[in-house]
């Protein structure tokens, strides 16, 4: 029983935040603080498998982010919601708890497919030509949502609280809260899973030593593709869930501003770290609502932390240590298959 | 059939002619020693017989298949395992990481089994685990398995090198220097290690080697090559009395 | 003769690219440091071109009640220009490369570093001066040449055009035909040897640094004379833009920096001229993402060979 303790406490910390919001213990602003927390912990821990891990420089999370955002957001629309394209939604709001989690994973996967930008030219290029390629490719996809009048071109996209409000009119509780929660549960999970297999570090391999990782069996491009794939995807999994979040997306959130806000959570947690890119991740997020009053002083000040960070402890928060390693003790609360 | 049949190899960077000509023909179970002065190609052989590089002319037959065209890992997975001269190993990864990552050819699982650890997921990785033990026993290297590679002595770290190149489980392994940078205890070690491979399991050796007294006391056949090309080849007492090979290594005494 | 009018607007544009793109190169050629703060250092001469101007001319920044001839004005911006961009970037690289540089700290920390000086430019700006935009003031009397059939050509852009290709051959000498110059490629192989050798490796890096960000200056000063409209973030488009050039071009490669700025100048007019300018970033970056998947670095760039 003991092992479980970890696992029931944070299912049971789910409950308690959805049970909280319900009754509006917790108002709609730390709600909304709550979910963005759990968004930019997906987008963290997604990069840190790339930056981190597989030691490359992407510089373009927004941009698939970017992708899964719309993708997702337009099944639900066309769903749920009456819209420019199709007029009237497909479907009765009974069906959005089917369509809004089929809807993020058909964001997720193209989010995904996005990747391959990316993930093929790596199979030749490392380092600092690969960093353009992903920048080149967040700008990219911005600029052809920019140019797609039919989803709103600049002004942005929306219409996706139609989802919300559908699950709200069968059973009236926080669904997307809940929904966030999970995916961020659930991503972190995947994450988890794929580094800590033997397949999985087959990419910390790559990170340390490419030609021996090569040499020594490791189908080097077929675990950059995992990599990059699985990367962009959950990206694409936390821009779904950021859109439904807000109920209204435009290309600007989704830059190179986006971008480096990714990187400086992966950054400020640690390379190599899931708990690390996890804890910076809240970290960061609370430090932009509590630095709010600074106004534009704020990004000046960030930065300025991170420069500092770089100087002095530049292997980040945890380094490449999860919280297990640091506090021993916590194992006995969990098992970790 | 043989186990390593080379014809022709030929490899060249641009003008210079790094290996002219090799053949070799290894059976399975042998010793085999590969010499020459430096700069004399024997590390581009081995790069090409690894798949690192693709040969400009000729064949490299394993077990009677073509490895032309396929990528490192292919020709790793089709029972050929190495160690470099400058010891690669995953300096940010414990030792028995180390030995685990070297049997991805053989994981048997897919993504899929990984996400969901499905019971194929946690068969497989035990058996992963149990060889990576065994193997490090084996060799001596069971207290330093929680080490990191780069906080080892150097002998130590050769000897996880070789370690994990077995774990391949090869029916070729070529050795690229293994005593280069060792002391004169660690290179006794290394001999009785080498010997020991040779005797426990069913695999050619194959090692390019500096030092006299390893490849003399190993090996039963020795091909010397100078220039990329083949000078001489035979059993150790035949290569010390080779004109040629002495001709190469301490130059022409006519003058 | 249209075609000649989108050449002619394709080289202004190209030689900003290159002009920013050369500071890229500069630095990378020799530190193999991407300086993510270049764009905002262009940025930040370009402010500085504006409040040199409007003091001298007496109509703002420091009201010191001078009153110059805006050609005097202009002869003086130039210079001062240059000289106080490159001590920006030079007191960059003194407070935040150089203690990492000697703590021998892993490159990436140095990239970040670079990318949060940017940051840290461009907002700072915005905190100190504010979100209105500064009109650059007229420094130079506008004279256009028509060439015949419906053809013209202000002095500005001869200008612009005839200072990147100059600065382009003033380097090119530098690096090639100099000790100084030889001293900067010899720290781009062997950062350890370099000092050994008794090169003094911090004076060449610093000139470096004044070399690249003099000349981000220039592009600065000439870009505000060009497009008057001065706001904080004008140097991240067009810096991302011109990294990419230099990238494309080969980094590290001088005449890559100027071929890769010149290619993205002729790609996004020839994309105006037959599409909608919305689509002018959409295909420069999808023309350029192509070049580096079939030429993974770069038009000059040589490919690192690995031994094992």
């Amino acid at each position: 029983m003991q092992k479980h303790t970890v696992t029931i406490g944070v299912f049971a910390l789910i409950a308690l935040i959805a049970v909280l919001a319900q009754f509006n213990v917790l108002d709609a602003y730390y709600v909304s603080v709550l979910m963005f927390m759990g968004v930019n912990i997906i987008l963290a821990t997604s990069l840190n498998l790339v930056n981190g891990y597989m030691g490359e420089f992407s510089c373009g999370h927004g941009g698939f982010m970017c992708v899964g955002a719309y993708v997702s957001s337009l099944c639900t629309v066309l769903m749920f919601s009456k819209n420019a394209i199709l007029g009237a939604p497909l479907l009765p709001p009974s069906m959005t708890f089917i369509g809004f989690p089929l809807a993020l994973l058909v964001g997720s996967f193209a989010a995904a497919i996005a990747g391959l930008v990316v993930a093929i030219p790596s199979f030749k290029t490392r380092g600092d030509y690969l960093a353009i390629i992903t920048l080149a490719a967040n700008y990219i996809v911005i600029s052809a949502i920019n140019n797609m009048e039919i989803i709103g071109g600049p002004r942005g996209f929306m219409g996706m609280s139609a989802t919300e409000v559908g699950m709200k009119s069968v059973l009236d509780i926080p669904w997307v809260l809940i929904f966030t929660m999970l995916g961020t549960l659930g991503s972190v999970w995947l994450l988890r899973r794929f580094v800590s297999s033997t397949l999985g570090k087959g990419v910390s391999a790559i990170s340390q030593d490419e030609i021996a990782a090569e040499i020594m069996s490791v189908d080097t491009n077929r675990m950059k593709l995992i990599a990059f794939m699985l990367s962009s995807g959950l990206a694409g999994l936390a821009g779904g869930l950021y859109a439904h979040i807000l109920g209204y997306v435009n290309p600007q959130s989704f830059d190179i501003m986006r971008s480096t806000e990714i990187m400086v959570m992966v950054y400020l947690g640690g390379m190599g770290s899931l708990s690390g890119a996890a804890l910076a991740a809240v970290l960061f997020t609370v430090l932009m609502e509590a630095l709010r009053f600074l106004d534009v002083w704020k990004w000046v000040v960030i930065p300025l932390l991170l420069i500092l960070l770089m100087q002095f402890r530049p292997e980040g928060l945890m380094g490449n240590k999860e919280l297990a390693d640091l506090f021993p003790k916590l194992r006995k609360f969990y098992s970790f298959k | 059939m043989s186990l390593l049949e080379i014809n022709g190899l030929t490899r060249r960077f641009g003008g210079l002619i790094a290996v002219n000509d090799f053949n070799i023909d290894l059976g399975e179970h042998e010793l085999v020693a590969l010499i020459g002065p430096n700069g004399a190609g024997k590390t581009t052989v081995f790069n090409l017989i690894s798949g690192f590089y693709q040969p400009s002319e000729g064949s490299i037959k394993l077990k009677g298949k073509d490895t032309k065209g396929l990528r490192p890992h292919q020709v790793t997975a089709l029972g050929v395992a190495r160690t470099f001269q400058g010891i690669r190993l995953w300096g940010e990864m414990h030792v028995l990481d180390n030995i685990r990552i070297a049997q991805h050819y053989r994981l048997g699982y897919s993504l899929l089994d990984c996400f969901l650890r499905t019971k194929n997921y946690v068969h497989r990785e035990k058996a992963i685990d149990a060889i990576a033990w065994e193997l490090l026993e084996a060799m001596d290297l069971k207290d330093v398995a929680y080490e990191l590679p780069r906080n080892l002595p150097y002998g130590v770290q050769r000897r996880v090198e070789i370690a994990r190149a077995m774990s391949v489980k090869p029916s070729l392994l070529l050795l690229d220097e293994p005593a280069a940078g060792l002391n004169s205890s660690d290179v006794e070690g290394l001999i009785k290690l080498v010997r020991w491979i040779y005797d426990n399991f069913p695999v050619t050796i194959w090692m390019i080697e500096h030092q006299m007294k390893v490849v003399m006391s190993l090996c039963t056949r020795i091909k010397v090559i100078d220039f990329g090309t083949t000078i001489a080849d035979g059993s150790p007492d035949e290569i010390q009395k080779n004109h040629a090979v002495i001709k190469a290594y301490l130059g022409d005494d006519t003058i | 003769m249209e075609i000649f009018q989108h050449i002619l607007n394709a080289l202004q544009f190209g030689s900003f690219y290159a002009l920013i793109a050369l500071g890229y190169t500069l630095v990378y050629g020799v530190l193999r440091l991407i300086n993510f703060a270049h764009g905002d250092i262009f940025m930040v001469g370009a402010y500085i071109a504006y409040f040199v101007a409007v003091t001298l001319l007496g109509i703002g920044g420091l009201h010191l009640g001078m009153d110059m001839h805006p050609a005097l004005a202009l002869a003086i911006t130039v210079p001062a220009t240059m000289i106080l961009t490159a001590l920006v970037g030079v007191a960059l690289e003194r407070t935040m490369y150089r203690p990492l540089r000697r703590k021998g700290a892993n490159r990436l920390y140095v990239v970040i570093t670079a990318l949060m000086a940017g940051l840290m430019l461009e907002n700072g700006n915005l905190a100190l001066l504010g979100a209105s935009r500064k009109r650059f003031p007229d420094l130079l009397e506008k004279v256009v040449w028509d060439l015949g059939g419906g053809v013209s050509v202000t002095n500005l852009k001869v200008i612009v055009i005839v200072a990147a290709i100059a600065v382009f051959l003033l380097l090119q000498f530098i690096v090639t035909r100099t000790k100084i110059g030889m001293a900067m490629r010899g720290i781009s192989y062997d950062k350890f040897a370099i000092p050994l050798m008794g090169i003094p490796l911090d004076t060449i890096i610093v000139f470096t640094f004044i070399l690249g960000s003099s000349m981000a200056g220039l592009a600065g000063i000439l870009f505000a004379m060009s497009y008057p409209i001065l706001e904080p973030y004008m140097g991240a488009l067009i810096g991302w833009k011109a990294f990419i050039a230099a990238v494309v071009g080969g980094i590290g490669d001088i005449r890559g920096a100027i071929v890769g700025g010149f290619l993205l100048g002729f790609i996004e007019i020839g994309v105006v001229a037959v599409f909608p300018s919305t689509l002018r970033d959409l295909f420069a970056f999808s023309v350029l993402l192509i070049i580096l998947w079939l030429r993974p670095t770069g038009i000059f760039g040589v490919a690192q060979t690995t031994k094992i």
